[in-house]
């Protein structure tokens, strides 16, 4: 439509000028654009070469078959709890709460009992939720005397009903092993002049 | 996952593609004496008693079955032959071929888990698990479907793409009782048997008679499910495959002027045994618009609007179970006997290169073979050409993106029927130019 056509018509929608720079695409055009020809022959030959690529050797196929293929998982990966031992097998865990208070999820339930020794405390019952648990860690950064971790590299595993995915106390404790921390809170003084680390030469697996 | 990129079964590239050639050769190779055997020396056998070299059931038992040797007997064991042996193996193996190719494609690794007392094979008995898992879900009907349509539509689906399949010539004709010697001339024969399950003079019009009938399956399905996405693309699906259904058509009218006939054994012979005389050679636009049509006329991706998962989920979005399956079925046999046209009418039919009916023929070097070797490597080339084109149709199903339903309309009519009509008419204009040179005038 020409400009002096344009001026006759009264509502002619009015060509809208901007100051922004508008670049102008055209459709491909031409029987070889249309038809496709080039595009079909290049994805074509991507796929004859991915497809006896990975016939022949595998080479391209990033698949980790997993129950066979572990992903890698880095350093500090958080995966299922577990609960930390003492020198005696027993858990390290005092019952002090940290944990729980800490969790963002409440997945942590801790019901505490006397163990007979005036400054220690124990718990009866220490219960995740592993289906609660949102895996941030935070009860391991609160935990005062490494008793609870998250570095077994395992991932929580699927369960059949709801109650299974609730972890006790023996459940958390099968993974656990001898921590290298001291376990605080002795009775008296003494520990003052021990040395810091009675063990500190040897892993704890050596123990 | 690098303990197994560098597992020795990986390491060999050469091993492995080879695998991949020689299995199935050897697969379609088993076939193909399944045909041969059964037509030509069993059923030939039981009929007169003479079993050729094999005189040692002829003594034991007085036979005289004439009946066997009859064209309805005949035609029945050679079409319960093909869906058993070639069509329906075929078609169950494409699910999983199809899953584990574009695996392939896409850098993964696909189906390889499901494995027969410890034997994975490349987990190519997905296609029984899948067959199980179909046969026990849930066989859902909707509450407001016509039930009689629902249930029949399935069946009006698959018994066409069943039925076209007797107009496939698998093999030149069987010389009955010559079946261990060279036989050069045909007119030694007394008794012939046709590798093929109905010679009709119709030909390929039959088969577009027919296949048009599937239209009803999938339009039936959209309709009866009372369901207006299933309508929508049983809607699709009928428009598109009678859209298609014309330049498919129109591209093999080509092939009818050049060959002078309609029916595919004698299309197969007009070929013969130099690849310079097949289809794709004379008629090569007419086999590319072929192939396309046949693609689209089988509502596969990039031509799978009927079907689309992402919009209408398709005309059979209320189909559960073993009837899904059977559509699922009907698909991937259209995809072999898209393969079976096209090899048919342009890649020579069961013609090997070089082979004719006496044996090897290099151009003055001729190797004498038994005609039942003739046969056999005739029927395993046909089979490894239909594995071929179902191999290409995957590869091609998992490349493009699909189509809008105005870019199919357009393709369809705008640009693939102007140039198979354009192909009939130079192609004419060639034939009757070439006959006018041959008779002189």
């Amino acid at each position: 439509m020409s400009i002096a056509q344009e001026k006759t018509i009264p509502f002619a929608w009015k060509k809208r000028t901007s100051k922004a720079d508008v670049i102008p695409v055209h459709r491909a055009r031409g029987f070889g654009q249309q038809a496709f020809i080039p595009a079909i022959v290049k994805g074509m030959a991507v796929s004859l070469r991915h497809f006896f690529d990975n016939v022949a050797t595998r080479k391209d196929v990033a698949t980790i078959e997993y129950p066979e293929e572990q992903p890698h998982k880095p350093e500090r990966y958080r995966g299922l709890h577990r609960l930390m031992h003492r020198e005696d097998g027993a858990v390290r865990c005092v019952a002090c709460q940290c944990c729980s208070t800490a969790c963002p999820a409440h997945c942590i339930t801790i019901v505490a009992e006397d163990t007979g020794n005036s400054n220690e405390k124990r718990p009866a019952i220490f219960e995740i939720d592993e289906l609660r648990c949102v895996v941030c860690g935070l009860c391991v950064e609160a935990c005062p005397c490494d008793a609870i971790r998250m570095d077994g590299g395992i991932h929580a595993p699927p369960v059949e009903r709801r109650v299974d995915s609730i972890l006790g106390k023996t459940d958390l404790l099968k993974r656990g092993t001898l921590s290298a921390a001291i376990q605080g809170g002795n009775s008296s003084d003494e520990w003052r002049d021990q040395p810091l680390r009675p063990n500190a030469d040897k892993l704890p697996s050596d123990q | 996952m690098d303990k197994l990129k560098n597992s020795p079964e990986n390491q060999n590239a050469f091993v492995n593609i080879g695998m991949l050639i020689l299995i199935p050769i050897m697969a379609v190779a088993g076939i193909a004496a399944v045909f041969v055997v059964t037509l030509g020396w069993v059923l030939p056998g039981l009929a007169t008693g003479d079993f050729q070299f094999f005189d040692f059931f002829s003594w034991h038992f007085a036979w005289d079955n004439p009946w066997i040797m009859s064209e309805w007997f005949q035609g029945l064991i050679k079409f319960v032959l093909l869906l058993m042996v070639v069509v329906m193996p075929f078609a169950s193996l494409l699910t999983w071929a199809e899953r584990r190719e574009s695996a392939m494609m896409q850098d993964r690794v696909g189906p390889n888990r499901a494995a027969i007392l410890g034997f994975k094979a490349w987990g190519i008995f997905h296609f029984m698990a899948d067959a199980v898992k179909m046969i026990f879900k849930e066989d859902f009907v909707p509450a407001k479907a016509n039930k009689f349509l629902f249930s029949l539509a399935p069946f009006l689906a698959i018994v066409p793409v069943f039925v076209v399949f007797a107009i496939v010539p698998f093999g030149s004709d069987i010389c009955v009782g010559h079946l261990f010697e060279s036989v050069p001339d045909a007119a030694v024969c007394t008794t012939r048997v046709t590798m093929q399950v109905a010679r009709l003079d119709v030909g390929l019009l039959f088969y577009f008679a027919i296949a048009s009938l599937a239209v009803y399956g999938t339009t039936l399905a959209g309709w009866a499910s009372y369901n207006k996405w299933s309508l929508l693309g049983g809607m699709r699906a009928s428009s598109q495959m009678m859209s298609y259904e014309v330049t498919m058509g129109m591209a093999i009218l080509g092939s009818f002027l050049v060959y002078g006939s309609l029916e595919p054994y004698a299309m197969a012979l007009y070929q013969g045994a130099n690849p310079l005389h097949w289809g794709i050679v004379t008629q090569p636009l007419g086999a590319v618009l072929f192939f396309v049509a046949a693609i689209a006329e089988s509502k596969r991706a990039p031509f799978d609007l009927p079907e689309g998962e992402a919009e209408v989920v398709g005309y059979f979005v209320e189909y559960s179970g073993m009837r899904f399956g059977v559509f699922f079925l009907a698909e991937f046999i259209e995809v072999i006997f898209a393969g079976a046209m096209m090899t048919a009418v342009f890649f020579g039919g069961f013609n090997v290169p070089f082979l004719e009916s006496a044996g090897f023929n290099f151009g003055g070097h001729a190797l004498a073979l038994p005609h039942i070797v003739v046969l056999l490597i005739q029927t395993t080339f046909w089979t490894w050409k239909i594995v071929f084109f179902c191999w290409l149709q995957l590869m091609i199903r998992w490349t493009y993106p699909r189509f809008r339903p105005d870019q199919l309309m357009n393709l369809g009519w705008k640009q693939m029927l102007p140039a198979s009509i354009a192909n009939i008419l130079i192609t004419a204009a060639v034939v009757l130019a070439m006959q006018a040179s041959a008779s002189g005038q």
